[in-house]
């Protein structure tokens, strides 16, 4: 019994290896082609080769993030750049992330700055080093203060209030702002926009964003509560549509609208089942603060002259554009 | 069946249920169930529910109460083996992300093979069999304690998923498998829902119980169960009376996988792709709600049902207080505040009942 047992365990595991084998190989080279092929590759720079790091917050498994990498990487191809990618959500160690560049004497860093505050003292010490900063995504108010040379990325507040602009648009009344990690300083500014601007009435909801049967029974809660709830304002793509599984869970009327962009909410957009979503460019700020050093290094520019952040957004994508939009998420570069 | 020096070199009988020994029937049951700490978490179970009957009228809704027992079963099916592993003297940190694993896995499978989705589902169950084969294995193998060995492969599977998943797809999410052959029929077992008198009630609500219902009944009727307990209590006098112990160990942890499998399939089927990061930190609930069930951390002691309650509980208080609009603010400490509340309950009960 017992060996049949270890026997039947053995060949489940050399079946599983076999087929994920399989599964990896056939796939993998097929994919990564079709990404060199269409990926955002204008030739290549000859000036010298140089080294950046790109340090963020990302938590592990966010598509979000995978498009900042994947814009990063596509200027780090273009500039003749090596890309040194590193994240991690909690600030303390994203910080010994900053350190660690230092040590490795890059010729660039840019950064995230989620929790400003931590940054502080490192950043202090790239620039002792002489190692130019740029910023991105996070960190709009602070990155002047910190002695960044420059900030790609968008005002959450701003990307808030023209949330709420919109909402009055299409003349919903009673909204409920959907945030998947409580505590977040971007998302929290992006409710208090949206707060800001809507005439009608915001709610903010929290909902656990590692578990997704429990966001969907949570939103789904929250709608059966409040009947007179008529629009869910989410603040991630995956989030925004299992909000959609919720609306009709509850029977509610509510439309579902929502901040960043995955390329199954494009496919939403255009069957109607989300109204709108605003789209920061994650594409173009991992790009633009890469793109940057090289500039910086090798002609002396710098955008905003050290004075002015650079938005990538918000830029809507509803059904009039989602179209044009639909090429480029599919590859997972917008 | 006599003693063996090495400790996994066992013969164990066939397992599962056989053997129906020859106690009333009844009676006996009853009693059981009235000694168990069970009573104390089913009350307050009860407690938080009419608590919430009162505070948050939604929750008088049937639908309501639909979606509170879907939130709680989706916890409650991995609960169910997490608590037999407990009650065996045994933990697993990696359940919550080996859930997202297995859906990974059924999945990419799928997706890249072109294949139909059932060949995914398959390949997802030996994934997570293997996973708990893995663990249990490590765990007799070594001795060394549980908590260690599945927290290296909470921490491994954690990469794998978000590595492989990249490898494959190119993204760090799976694609969407919603139109692939066999994805209808795979979604009606896992991810359907049914009509009871106008009420939507989702499939998995149906799933726990049964799944609860058996493991009861195995525990308490069965031989393996006499087995789970005994080597939760003490393993080497288990050992001595010839139970066998490290299958029985391993046996607990790939049921575990099961109910991760179990999970896992739900939330493909549900919400067609799956993000590689998800998981992270569900593990813990699985425990408590086990814990909250009367479960033991030490092992030895507990039951298949209190745990129901103890995912019942989770989910009642965690869609409750939305339902009731309190400040969401405060929702975590609303939550840890009930929890506690409850656990506190569940031991009065325990303590009064003990001390007549």
């Amino acid at each position: 019994m017992h060996r049949h047992h270890r026997a039947a365990a053995l060949a489940a595991t050399v079946l599983t290896g076999a087929l994920l084998a399989t599964g990896c190989s056939s796939s993998s080279g097929g994919k990564k082609s079709e990404e060199t092929a269409n990926g955002a590759s204008a030739g290549k720079a000859t000036t010298p080769r140089m080294t950046v790091a790109l340090v963020t917050h990302q938590a592990p498994g966010d598509t979000f993030w995978d498009t900042v990498r994947k814009g990063a990487e596509a200027a780090a191809a273009k500039d003749n750049i090596k890309l040194i990618y590193s994240a991690d959500p909690n600030a303390g160690n994203q910080a010994n992330l900053v350190q660690n560049a230092i040590d490795q004497k890059v010729d660039g860093i840019a950064v995230t700055l989620a929790k400003p505050d931590a940054m502080k003292s490192v950043l202090a010490k790239a620039e002792q080093a002489g190692i130019p900063v740029t910023g991105l995504n996070a960190g709009l108010s602070q990155w002047k203060s910190l002695g960044l040379l420059e900030y790609f990325g968008q005002d959450e507040t701003v990307a808030g209030e023209a949330f709420g602009k919109k909402l009055n648009d299409i003349g919903a009344k009673h909204a409920v702002c959907v945030v998947q990690e409580q505590g977040n300083v971007a998302l929290t500014q992006r409710c208090d926009g949206v707060k800001e601007t809507f005439s009608g009435k915001t709610d903010v909801l929290y909902v656990n964003g590692t578990d997704m049967p429990s966001v969907k029974s949570t939103i789904t809660a929250k709608l059966s509560a409040d009947k007179s709830i008529d629009e869910v304002v989410t603040l991630a793509a995956p989030i925004a549509l299992t909000a959609t599984q919720s609306v009709s869970d509850a029977g509610s009327k509510a439309k579902v609208a929502t901040f960043d962009l995955n390329k199954d909410l494009i496919k939403a957009i255009q069957e109607n089942s989300i109204q709108f979503a605003v789209d920061q460019q994650p594409y173009l700020q991992g790009y633009l603060a890469v793109d940057a050093l090289w500039l910086y290094k090798n002609n002396g520019n710098y955008s905003g002259g050290g004075e002015q952040p650079v938005l990538t957004g918000p830029a809507f994508v509803d059904k009039s554009n989602v179209d044009k939009v639909a090429a480029f998420a599919a590859k997972g570069t917008r | 069946m006599t003693q063996h020096a090495e400790p996994a070199v066992t013969t164990p009988p066939a397992p599962g249920p056989k053997d129906t020994d020859g106690r009333t029937a009844e009676r006996s049951m009853i009693v059981r169930l009235l000694a168990r700490p069970d009573v104390g978490v089913f009350l307050g179970a009860v407690a938080v529910y009419v608590f919430f009957l009162i505070a948050a009228p939604p929750v008088r809704d049937a639908s309501s109460m639909a979606n509170i027992l879907y939130q709680s079963s989706t916890l409650g099916i991995v609960t169910v083996p997490v608590a037999l592993l407990m009650i065996g003297g045994e933990f697993d940190l990696s359940a919550g992300v080996g859930v997202i694993t297995s859906a990974l896995t059924a999945s990419m499978t799928a997706y890249q093979l072109s294949m139909n989705v059932w060949v995914g589902v398959i390949a997802a169950l030996i994934v997570s069999l293997a996973i708990g084969f893995f663990n249990g294995w490590m765990v007799v193998k070594t001795g060394l304690p549980s908590f260690l060995v599945t927290l290296g492969s909470f921490l491994i599977l954690q990469g794998v998923n978000l590595a492989v998943t990249k490898l494959v797809t190119g993204n760090v999410a799976t694609d969407d498998i919603s139109t692939m052959d066999g994805f209808d029929q795979a979604r009606k077992v896992f991810a359907s829902s049914f009509d009871i008198g106008g009420v939507q009630v989702k499939i998995t609500v149906f799933w726990w119980l049964l799944f609860a219902a058996i493991a009861t009944w195995v525990l308490l009727r069965t031989k393996y169960g006499n087995w789970i307990f005994a080597v939760g209590g003490n393993k080497e006098s288990a050992r001595a009376v010839g139970v066998p112990v490290a299958f029985t160990k391993i046996s607990l942890f790939m049921l575990v996988g099961v109910g991760a499998w179990f999970v896992g399939m739900h939330q493909l089927f549900s919400f067609n792709t799956v993000q590689s990061g998800e998981g992270v930190g569900i593990e813990l609930i699985y425990i408590s709600g086990a814990v909250i069930g009367g479960c033991l951390l030490t092992g030895g002691s507990g039951s298949a049902i209190g745990p129901v309650f103890g995912a019942f509980m989770f989910g009642m208080v965690q869609q409750g207080i939305v339902y009731a609009g309190w400040n969401p603010d405060w929702f975590k400490a609303f939550l840890g505040v009930m929890l506690l509340g409850a656990v506190l309950i569940n031991l009065w009960v325990q303590r009064t009942a003990t001390r007549r």
